[in-house]
């Protein structure tokens, strides 16, 4: 345990499988923990994670505030509404108060594309990207990544099938580097005017037809939609959007098989998927959330260097 | 800050020294001047600021003699296209330091674009910064804004600017959105056989976008800005200067299609130039994959096709002139989130390294046309006189040295800012001394 050390998980772009698998594996270890009456380690009893949420996520914080007190870790949490960072403080002071409050570990969500990578280049801190704009989210891929591991116990030659607003998608963008590194076949579905250019590039086909996809696939991960990109031109209405890419039991009977389904949360239950399917069998949605605090404690431990085995 | 302009007498850049022009020679000196074919090694003698003679000094000659065997010598360098950012942003640059910058990096005129605040639109801010520069081996030539305020609504007093010497109109930084804006700024325009020159982008198609669109904004996550957005508005304003026979000039053109419209409109006789700049030339869009904002520029870095396009557009003469586009920018301004990054970077001080080490050296362009493209080209688009290295003319001369190895050091530059991806680059050739206005500063030998 703990062989592959790095030193912030910027994102799942150019990360081995040797070091993805290793943090599945953690992730499996800290999972049995979650399920012992007191499910808390020592690991990183010592060590200062500091929660940066530029850009509100109850979700994605919470999970990683959890992760970091089941691993004994001290905590401290700046949101944007809360604290000085609404305050015409650059990113540029806050990595130096970082520095300066010489903190171990920063976990850092924000809406601005490449921010943790700022971060990571000023500070000595381990840098975790919980979230960059629209860029990627690794622990959310990785979370997805355990979820579909566990549930057919190998991850090569698997079919995946990614649904709805690829170009505004961290998880999308997440999600694809991280299958396609484990050898897992990526294809993607949505309206052409949320594909963004060139998408083929990074090894993946696009359909437009979801019972296409739906045939195609073993897994369908089901992404949020946001009434925004009706404001924007991009599709007409959500009901139109429902119409040819929401996920409806009638789609998954038409096809036949078993699918998984999973959906990064939080869902718009009745557009982008019915309840039916949500909560219906092959779902593994509320998995995800489990398997997303065990994630982020093998990320957490990994990254911090400690040495204590987990038992 | 009101201070009083307690400006004293320009000194020239640190690790330089002035000489008099009243009696000087550059001995065996390597004189290229493409625009009259000559390419020879001599003696050129400078009196009084104006070239006496080119041929050998004689024996017992008393005037100054500065070692040119290394040097090559060509008219002074004129950059079309800089942001000197005064009045209103003198945090970025002044004409001051923006001449300083010039001066270092070899060039002997500069034409600062008129996105100041106030906006330069009459002849009363033109004279101020033209005044500015005095002193100075290095001549200001503002390009004044086409519109009001650059406001993209009412004309600017063009005649009266013509007037006081202003030939080409610009509202860089941003594009003259209404067709019919721009085809009775280039009617107009025209009336004075002035140019308009066009930042062309068509803003619907660009609103947000802070990279070009493809491949590597697709896995990066950020907004795109299409090649397309540049080809529509270039299309548009050739159109428009067709069918008004006035003079346009498209501003830093950055992609293939980009310069297949102009080819086309050259081919068909219509009256229109381009510049391409060093960044454009040498650097393309995988390079934002750090998501370091140096690299972040309007228009932005395009693909490795679009630069090699470029590159042969630049040789075969269908783009007529390397301009920097020099955008300085303070540290906290750029050194923010990526898509919250003001656009632009500083290119003064490092053009003609950049030029001659990346497409000179490489056989990619030849040493006459890099000189023609930053000399001659640009003055014929500014309607400037010609600049002849000839006796009996005016000495407006860039030294530079061809084999000079050196390495960009942003703390070392004379520009206010530091804002540059080509930091810590070896180099190939430096510009080591300008002489014009019978001035003369010429870098210490190392
Ligand atoms: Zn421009």
């Amino acid at each position: 345990m703990n062989k592959i050390r790095f030193n912030h998980l910027l994102g799942l772009e150019g990360l081995s499988s040797e070091v993805i698998t290793e943090i599945l594996d953690s992730a499996e270890a800290f999972l049995k923990v979650l399920s012992r009456p007191i499910p808390r380690v020592p690991s990183l009893r010592g060590v200062t994670v500091a929660n940066l949420f530029f850009e509100s996520s109850t979700r994605t914080r919470i999970s990683f505030e959890l992760a970091e007190k089941r691993l004994s870790a001290d905590v401290v949490n700046f949101t944007a509404s809360s604290s000085s960072m609404n305050k015409g403080e650059t990113i540029l002071d806050t990595a130096r108060n970082i520095e300066a409050m010489k903190v171990d570990v920063v976990v850092i969500r924000h809406f601005a594309q490449g921010s943790p990578h700022f971060l990571a280049d000023r500070v000595n801190a381990a840098v975790i990207n919980a979230g960059d704009g629209s860029h990627e989210h690794p622990t959310q891929a990785l979370l997805d990544i355990m979820t579909i591991r566990r549930k057919t116990g190998d991850l090569k030659g698997l079919k995946v099938l990614i649904l709805g607003d690829i170009a505004h998608s961290r998880v999308a963008r997440s999600n694809i580097y991280g299958l396609l590194t484990m050898g897992v076949n990526v294809k993607i579905c949505g309206p052409s005017t949320l594909i963004p250019r060139e998408i083929e590039s990074m090894g993946i086909e696009v359909t437009h037809d979801l019972e296409e996809g739906l045939d195609w696939c073993d897994v369908v991960n089901v992404l949020r939609i946001q009434l925004e990109r009706q404001n924007e031109g991009l599709i007409p209405s959500l009901r139109e959007y429902q119409r040819s890419f929401g996920l409806t039991r009638n789609h998954l009977e038409r096809v036949g098989g078993e699918k998984i389904i999973m959906h990064p949360g939080p869902m718009n239950r009745g557009v982008e998927i019915d309840s039916d399917v949500a909560d219906g069998p092959g779902s593994v949605i509320l998995s995800q959330v489990t398997h997303g605090v065990a994630v982020r404690m093998a990320v957490l431990y990994l990254i911090s260097g400690r040495e204590q085995s987990i038992e | 800050m009101n201070k009083i302009n307690t400006q004293t007498q320009p000194q020239p850049p640190k690790g330089w020294r002035s000489y008099s022009s009243d009696k000087l020679a550059l001995r065996n000196v390597l004189l290229i001047d493409p625009a009259q074919n000559l390419k020879k090694r001599a003696d050129l003698i400078i009196e009084n600021g104006i070239i006496q003679q080119i041929g050998e000094i004689t024996d017992g000659w008393d005037g100054e003699i500065i070692d040119g065997s290394k040097l090559i010598a060509c008219p002074g360098l004129f950059d079309m296209h800089v942001h000197l950012r005064e009045p209103g942003y003198e945090h970025k640059e002044t004409i001051y330091s923006g001449c300083h910058a010039a001066a270092s990096g070899g060039f002997t005129g500069v034409a600062p674009m008129p996105n100041t605040d106030p906006a330069i639109d009459n002849p009363g801010l033109v004279n101020i910064l033209r005044e500015k520069a005095v002193g100075f081996p290095v001549e200001v030539h503002p390009i004044a804004a086409i519109t009001l305020g650059r406001k993209g609504k009412n004309l600017s007093e063009i005649g009266e600017l013509v007037d006081t010497g202003v030939m080409v109109f610009s509202d860089d930084g941003s594009p003259i959105v209404i067709a019919d804006l721009m085809r009775r700024a280039l009617e107009y325009t025209n009336m004075f056989g002035a140019t308009i020159s066009e930042h062309s982008e068509d803003a619907s198609l660009t609103m947000g976008g802070v990279m070009h669109e493809g491949a590597v904004s697709t896995r990066l996550g950020l907004p795109g800005w299409p090649g397309i957005g540049e080809e529509i508005a270039i299309d548009r304003n050739v159109r428009l200067a067709e069918f008004t026979g006035g003079k346009l000039h498209i501003a830093h053109i950055s992609t293939a299609a980009s310069l297949e419209i102009i080819r086309r409109a050259k081919k068909n006789g219509i009256n229109v130039t381009a510049e391409v700049t060093p960044h454009h030339l040498t650097l393309d869009c995988s390079l934002l994959d750090g998501f370091d904002s140096n690299y972040k520029v309007n228009p932005p870095l395009r693909t490795k096709e679009d630069v090699i396009a470029l590159q042969e557009g630049l040789a075969d003469g269908s783009i007529d002139v390397i301009a920097t586009d020099h955008a300085p920018h303070a540290p906290d301004e750029k050194e923010v989130e990526f898509i919250k990054a003001p656009f632009g970077m500083i290119g003064l001080e490092t053009a003609l390294g950049i030029i001659h080490s990346k497409l000179v050296l490489t056989g990619k362009l030849t040493i006459e046309r890099m000189i023609e493209a930053m000399t001659s080209a640009p003055r014929k688009v500014m309607g400037l006189s010609d600049v002849s290295i000839k006796a009996g003319e005016t000495a407006n001369l860039t030294l530079f040295n061809p084999d000079e190895k050196w390495r960009v050091d942003r703390d070392l530059f004379n520009s206010k800012s530091k804002n540059t991806p080509f930091h810590g680059m070896e180099l190939t050739g430096r510009a080591v001394g300008v002489i014009n206005r019978g001035l003369v500063w010429i870098k210490d030998e190392k």
